[in-house]
């Protein structure tokens, strides 16, 4: 046991969580902050939360990120679940290489390019900025992160599964409904979720291609902390770490479960 | 009374001339780009027959099955069932059903939903539902297992949440994709018996495809031996191990020696072959050949008699040296090296616990047949 907790040990394991947990650490106590400047402890406080939902700005802010995340999570998650299916199943059609490549090029392009781009196309075709071009551009580069999930499953799922509905009197368009669907909706559920994250937080995209009246949650952030840090911003962003680690815990305590709950049953099974 | 028939007596409409064929392949040929799967086949299986399809893996048994099965369309040639052409059908309006090598139970289902699954598909009303899928779970011995899923069920249970599923629409025909290969030797053995009074019980027709040659042997009425998407012959398996066509077919199944030789000279019963190392052989059953010509003399192993000095009435008897003995319990295997230099196998039933004549490396012994016990082949 000496050897596990040797002193070489235990001082990278504190400095190592220290570096990638103490921003956020002092993030989060900052926010407790009397004081209104950052920087310096003033006693206990929880004023900032209390401010923050009368920031009608920053409460716009979230209702618009929102509903983004939402509806563009939603949007791609169809369309790269479609796109996945494509990919995995229709293996010999023309150009199939091509497009598969272009489903997963956004994957690696520069955010900047992305909207750059998707800004230039908005203005060429004149559709006007705001709440539809941003969630417009969230569904275009999110749709390939739920393609790549999505299609990782599919490459697993036993194809003889649908041919056994079919043969047992199943259309195919039944049979996708009844069976792929509901067999591989933990992955699309998972698409959903990191689709759901990436548009959360995208800030250069969203620069890019939003406008007038539709800010999400990260712009005002941006702008506001170019203003000066105040603790009501931290007392935001602890929110929203809240908000994804309670989200992180349920997902990892649902999985442990189900993980324990199967090895149950594969006891019972072969107890008979 | 000498036979080489089916195992049940009253069976065997492939003999009779009037019987009408319930599935058909008529020079079916199938293709996948360059290659060719299945080649010119045509064979026909009767109603309520037990059918085996058995070959090496890519010989096109499963392709064969597929096409019934509707999942592929065959390339030239006609699948008749019933007397209806089955081309353009898909798989969701034929009236077969598939048990997948896989089992393939849908995951998210319990046992009931699964066998429920095609009946609901078909509009039967629910509480027939109820009744049938009551009827499948006694069938295959699961009641307690009903509301269980798929993964809370050991490796045989699910063969039978399969097989139950396959069956609960009392299909014309059922297919089974190497029904027993995901089992063990015992299970399997055991599950062997069970198809067979299912089948009988049902009164299907089952067309099984596998590559376990004791499974296709135990369970069918006949078998298709296949080879490169060809039938080798199709046979019962008295048949197909008695009297095999081909030299392949005689390899395939079960331990063969084979004989190279001449035919030297033909009398009114029986034929005198001349081995290509000069050994002069006597034998019955090689009708038609000619004079002269080349062919295989094919002996199981058990047919041939091992003794130390030469039997007195034998036609056929060779000398040679024991190479190799092994003692399997119920039997014990001889490799005798011939003075000529081919190798023969020979096995011996220990119908006794002590033996008369001892045999071991390296002794003079005699290996003896009689002029029926093989076969001669010209292919």
């Amino acid at each position: 046991m000496n050897a596990t907790w040797s002193r070489f040990n235990m001082t990278s394991i504190v400095l190592g969580f220290a570096f990638l947990y103490l921003p956020i650490m002092l993030l989060i106590v900052f926010s407790f902050n009397e004081s209104k400047l950052v920087t310096v402890w003033g006693g206990f406080s929880t004023k900032w939360y209390v401010s923050l939902f009368h920031n009608q700005g920053l409460m716009d802010a979230t209702w618009v990120t929102a509903r983004v995340g939402v509806i563009s999570a939603t949007a791609a998650t169809v369309l790269g679940t479609l796109a996945a299916i494509t990919l995995t199943r229709y293996t010999r059609f023309r150009g199939r290489v091509l497009f598969s490549g272009m489903v997963f090029a956004p994957l690696v392009m520069p955010e900047v390019i992305t909207g750059l781009s998707l800004l230039l196309l908005f203005v060429a075709v004149g559709l006007d900025r705001g709440f539809f071009t941003v969630t417009l551009a969230h569904t275009t580069f999110t749709m390939c992160f739920v393609a790549v999930v999505v299609q990782s499953r599919l490459v697993t799922f036993d194809r003889s599964l649908e041919e056994a509905a079919m043969d047992l009197g199943a259309p195919p368009v039944k049979t996708f409904f009844q069976i792929t669907l509901p067999v591989i909706l933990p992955a699309i559920i998972s698409g959903w979720m990191l689709a759901f994250t990436l548009s959360l937080d995208d800030l250069v995209i969203a620069s890019f291609t939003s406008g007038p009246g539709a800010t999400t949650l990260p712009m005002k952030i941006y702008s506001q902390v170019r203003l000066g840090v105040t603790p009501e911003i931290n007392a935001a962003c602890t929110i929203l770490i809240a908000v994804v680690a309670i989200g992180v815990i349920i997902a990892s305590i649902a999985n442990k479960r189900r993980e324990v709950q199967r090895q149950r049953d594969e006891q019972a099974a072969q107890r008979g | 009374m000498k036979s080489l028939g089916s195992i049940r007596r009253d069976f065997a409409p492939w003999n009779d001339p009037n019987a009408k064929p319930y599935i058909q392949f008529d020079k079916v040929i199938k293709k996948f780009g360059d290659f060719t799967a299945v080649n010119n086949l045509s064979l026909t299986i009767f109603e309520r027959e037990f059918f085996a399809l058995l070959g090496a893996s890519g010989c096109g048994k499963s392709t064969l099955l597929r096409m019934l099965a509707g999942f592929e369309e065959p390339t030239a040639g006609r699948i008749l069932l019933d007397g209806q052409d089955l081309r353009g059908i898909p798989p969701y309006k034929r009236p077969v059903n598939m048990m997948f090598q896989s089992y393939a139970l849908f995951p998210h289902m319990t046992v009931e939903k699964n066998i429920a699954f095609g009946l609901k598909q078909e509009g039967m009303p629910a509480p027939d539902i109820e009744k049938r899928v009551a009827e499948m779970l006694r069938l295959v011995k699961l009641e307690q297992f009903a509301k269980r899923k798929p993964h809370q069920l050991s490796g045989g249970q699910r063969q039978r949440v399969a097989l139950a599923r396959s069956v609960a629409k009392r299909p014309k025909v059922l297919l089974l994709d190497e029904p027993l290969g995901a089992l063990d030797k015992k299970l399997r053995e055991e599950t062997q018996f069970e198809l067979m009074d299912l089948q009988q019980e049902l009164g299907l027709t089952f067309v099984v495809v596998t590559h376990d040659q004791e499974e296709a042997m135990t369970m069918a009425d006949r078998i298709a031996i296949m080879d490169k998407g060809e039938v080798m012959q199709v046979a019962t398996p008295a048949e197909i191990y008695e009297a095999p066509t081909s030299r392949f077919v005689a390899h395939f199944v079960g331990n063969v020696n084979m004989f190279e030789g001449k035919v030297a000279e033909r009398a009114a019963n029986t034929t005198r072959i001349t081995g290509a190392t000069g050994a002069q052989i006597v034998v019955e059953n090689a009708a038609e050949t000619a004079n002269g010509a080349d062919i295989v003399f094919a002996i199981r192993p058990e047919k041939i008699k091992v003794s130390s000095k030469k039997p007195a009435d034998a036609v056929n008897a060779l000398e040679g040296e024991v190479y190799d003995v092994a003692y399997l319990g119920d039997m014990t295997v001889y490799h005798i090296k011939l003075d000529d230099g081919q190798m023969v196998r020979a096995s011996a039933l220990n119908a006794s616990r002590v033996t008369e004549d001892p045999l071991t490396w390296n002794d003079r012994a005699w290996v003896s047949f009689r002029p029926d016990a093989g076969v001669v082949l010209t292919r």
